[in-house]
């Protein structure tokens, strides 16, 4: 192991922890001004040119935030369930090429940091699921009635559509034969998986908005009913640790879905051009982030136990079908797609 | 279960709650009265299960503003302005309660064009209050974008509304004996245009919760009750309707000429969350009807009585009339006497029946005011409804009632 890949790894690390906290903070606006296009808005507009700076501007607010601690809480759960929250969010693009083989001065270097491990699909559920420990935490650490059901509302809800995510998954896997995330992007090369799996696609999209505490199902911190569910206690930086956990999040499962379902980086002339592999699969993850907005603008949300019926007599069953159909005329056509 | 730091003690608890929150095998939440969804400073003390509401025991008194007796103390004309300030979405429609009730018990006749120009503001009042039902029933169950547009539509008729009076909501426009003044001349365009606009709204309202199964699912067979029971717990209005009886003041019991004007009342089926938010969107149809009526057959001629005794004079007659000038100092510094007697008049409010009971002892100043408010109703039947739901439940369940705070504790 050589100095130069330390530090090449060590730069790959920095990228994509600021893909996603450079993200976090230009979602944040995003978000705001769609909504706000939406709802016959204007959105934040005075922070710099088009409310640029806006995002720099909330950060600098929350960071001078007082940190207050209520006095029923557990101290050290407290303060760590922020940290639990926000680190899968921000490891998970670990195993998520950006791009092909870039040549730069005379060296060749892959786009990503380990796209080549080979249970890298198990490694993306197994970082997703830990965050809702520290929801969990969070709300039960607070002391907080609302925070509490909000941390039980999101492990119920946990319990729900996890299963259906793992098997919606199943289906690229059967596919490229592989739990690599490199060959299951080569494997789209001839076509999305998003077309040979639609149902599949369906399913990992809903769950993965459940998965990210997102509206329709944003039960956790359902304002209008637990004032902040989980959070409802946090407030200055903890705070924002958590908001950037969801919209950390928000954009790790749009990644995930653009790359197990929309064919990742892959695009026309990539292969001539390597640095059209980040502009395509930017587009794509943008893609499925305005969806994601574009439902919490529309969809009233559901109620907690409705999702879990939703997430055990729908989903599961439709996800378990889902992967006997395709196992079954896999075998039959015997891999020829 | 109760902490040491809660400052209510179990003695007070008892009767409130059930013996298993004393044991602490049930959970106390105290929701509101700052809560994102308890319509101003609702408090509830709710006994969960799990997430299922127990019991729910309403905090009524939080906001009280002692406005029934602080009209005692002013004359009648000035108590008027009061009335803007208990149901803030309504405060046309108080206006008109408080006025006909004067009206009644001095014994004054309004004229023709005063009445319709009532009828007309009151009907523009019942549906900005309904649209914002709607908005934050619709933002309770976190359908966002709903609330924005209903908001965009309120602000047409505010805008109307401070064309004629000068103000948005504390409009105090109709006083005894008729209006403050003649409405201008953009007052008639600007209600054609807003005549135009709002069924097209309407149906993009109903495009997002009417026809979306998530709504649907959220509203169906939630907080049920049937018309008997509904009417023993004194609820009216759109709340009672939905249980299917037709019982509204304006056809029941016309006031300012509502017999003239043809209107359904539209009726639910079941009693449930949906049917009260279905009927009110009827309403604001019917109600665009009855607008369209009174606009086209409005009459010429004053908008306020000629009885001197009750009301002052304009402005343009204290110049050359001495008698003029002694109606308007008599009535600006002592008011109006009233004889003996108590009257009790109730007008068809967006939330149900708003009663104003007005006793006169002979002087310039009511001895006794009484409001009988629908929200206050609506807050009591609210344990009945929520019992056995979920706490999300409930929170649709309070918006689906449309409790005013300041209407209820007045």
């Amino acid at each position: 192991m050589s100095l130069a890949l330390l530090i090449e790894w060590a730069i790959k690390s920095v990228v994509i922890i600021l893909i996603i906290l450079g993200g976090f903070a230009y979602l944040t606006l995003l978000e705001r001004r769609t909504l706000a296009r939406i709802q016959v808005r204007i959105g934040p507009n005075r922070a710099g040119p088009w409310g640029l700076l806006q995002p720099i501007a909330d950060a600098i607010k929350l960071i001078f935030k007082e940190e207050l601690t209520p006095r029923d809480a557990d101290k050290v759960l407290f303060f760590l369930a922020p940290i639990i929250t926000v680190i899968p969010a921000l490891i998970i693009l670990a195993v998520i090429p950006l791009g092909g083989e870039a040549t730069l001065f005379g060296n060749t270097y892959r786009l990503d940091l380990a796209s080549n491990v080979n249970v890298g699909v198990l490694y993306i559920l197994a970082i997703a699921s830990i965050a809702v420990y520290g929801i969990v935490i969070a709300g039960w650490s607070s002391g907080n009635k609302y925070a509490l059901m909000g941390g039980i509302r999101s492990s119920a809800q946990m319990i729900s559509y996890e299963l259906a995510l793992g098997l919606s998954i199943v289906g690229p896997i059967l596919l490229a034969q592989s739990m690599s995330v490199d060959q299951i992007i080569d494997g789209q090369r001839g076509l999305w998986y998003v077309v040979l799996q639609p149902v599949g696609f369906l399913i990992f999209m809903l769950a993965s908005i459940a998965e990210v505490n997102r509206a329709p199902f944003d039960m956790p911190e359902a304002e209008q009913e637990l004032t902040a569910g989980y959070h409802t206690e946090y407030s200055g930086m903890k705070f924002a640790l958590f908001f950037m956990a969801e919209y950390g999040k928000m954009i790790a499962v749009s990644f995930i879905a653009a790359t197990l379902f929309l064919g990742g980086y892959l695009g026309p002339y990539v292969e001539r051009f390597w640095w059209l592999g980040p502009i395509y699969l930017f587009i794509k993850v943008l893609f499925v982030l305005l969806i994601i907005i574009w439902l919490r603008a529309t969809l009233p949300r559901f109620r907690y136990d409705r999702l879990m019926e939703f997430g055990w007599k729908i989903l599961l069953p439709l996800a378990l079908l889902n992967v006997l159909v395709t196992g079954a005329i896999y075998v039959l056509v015997g891999g020829a797609v | 279960m109760l902490g040491e730091h809660n400052e209510i003690t179990v003695d007070e608890l008892k009767g409130l709650v059930s013996d298993r929150a004393i044991e602490g095998e049930t959970m106390l939440l105290n929701m509101g009265p700052q809560h994102p969804s308890t319509h101003g400073v609702l408090r509830l003390l709710l006994e969960l299960d799990g997430e299922v509401v127990v019991s729910c025991v309403p905090d009524i008194g939080f906001l009280h503003t002692g406005i029934e007796k602080n009209m005692e103390a002013k004359s009648y004309e000035k108590a008027l302005v009061m009335t803007d300030r208990m149901d803030y979405l309504n405060n046309l429609g108080n206006n008109l309660c408080y006025c006909l009730a004067v009206e009644k018990l001095v014994d004054l006749d309004v004229p023709e064009r005063a009445q319709a120009i009532r009828v007309i503001l009151t009907e523009l009042q019942r549906i900005a209050s309904h649209l914002v039902f709607t908005a934050s029933h619709a933002l309770d169950l976190a359908a966002m974008s709903v609330f924005l547009y209903c908001f965009r539509e309120r602000e047409h008729i505010l805008d109307i509304f401070e064309l004629c009076s000068g103000a948005r909501m504390m409009t105090s426009y109709f006083r005894p004996g008729g209006l403050w003044r003649d409405v201008p001349d953009e007052f008639e365009p600007a209600v054609r245009d807003f005549l135009k606009m709002m069924p097209d709204r309407i149906d993009q309202y109903e495009a997002l919760l009417t026809n979306n199964p998530l709504y649907l699912d959220r509203v169906k067979n939630i907080g049920v009750i049937d018309s008997a029971e509904a009417l023993s717990w004194g609820l009216t209005g759109p709340s009672l309707r939905a249980t299917g009886l037709a019982w509204d003041l304006r056809k029941a019991n016309p006031y300012s000429g509502y017999e003239k004007y043809a209107f359904d009342v539209p009726v639910g089926e079941k009693g449930d969350t949906f049917d009260r938010y279905i009927v009110r969107i009827r309403e604001m149809r019917e109600s665009l009807k009855i607008i369209e009526q009174a606009l086209g057959s409005l009459p010429e001629g004053p908008v306020r009585s000629d009885n001197r005794k009750y009301v002052p004079p304009p402005r343009s007659e204290l110049g050359h009339s001495m008698e003029a000038v002694i109606h308007h100092f008599k009535l600006w510094t002592e008011g109006f006497p009233a004889p003996k007697g108590s009257v009790y008049n109730a007008v068809e409010s967006p939330r149900g029946e708003l009663g104003c009971y007005l006793e006169g002892n002979g002087s310039a100043k009511p001895l006794r005011v009484h409001f009988r408010t629908p929200s206050f109703a609506a807050l009591q039947v609210l344990p009945r409804l929520s019992e056995g739901h979920l706490i999300a439940d409930l929170v649709a369940i309070i918006s689906s009632l449309d409790p005013i705070l300041g209407d209820s504790d007045r």
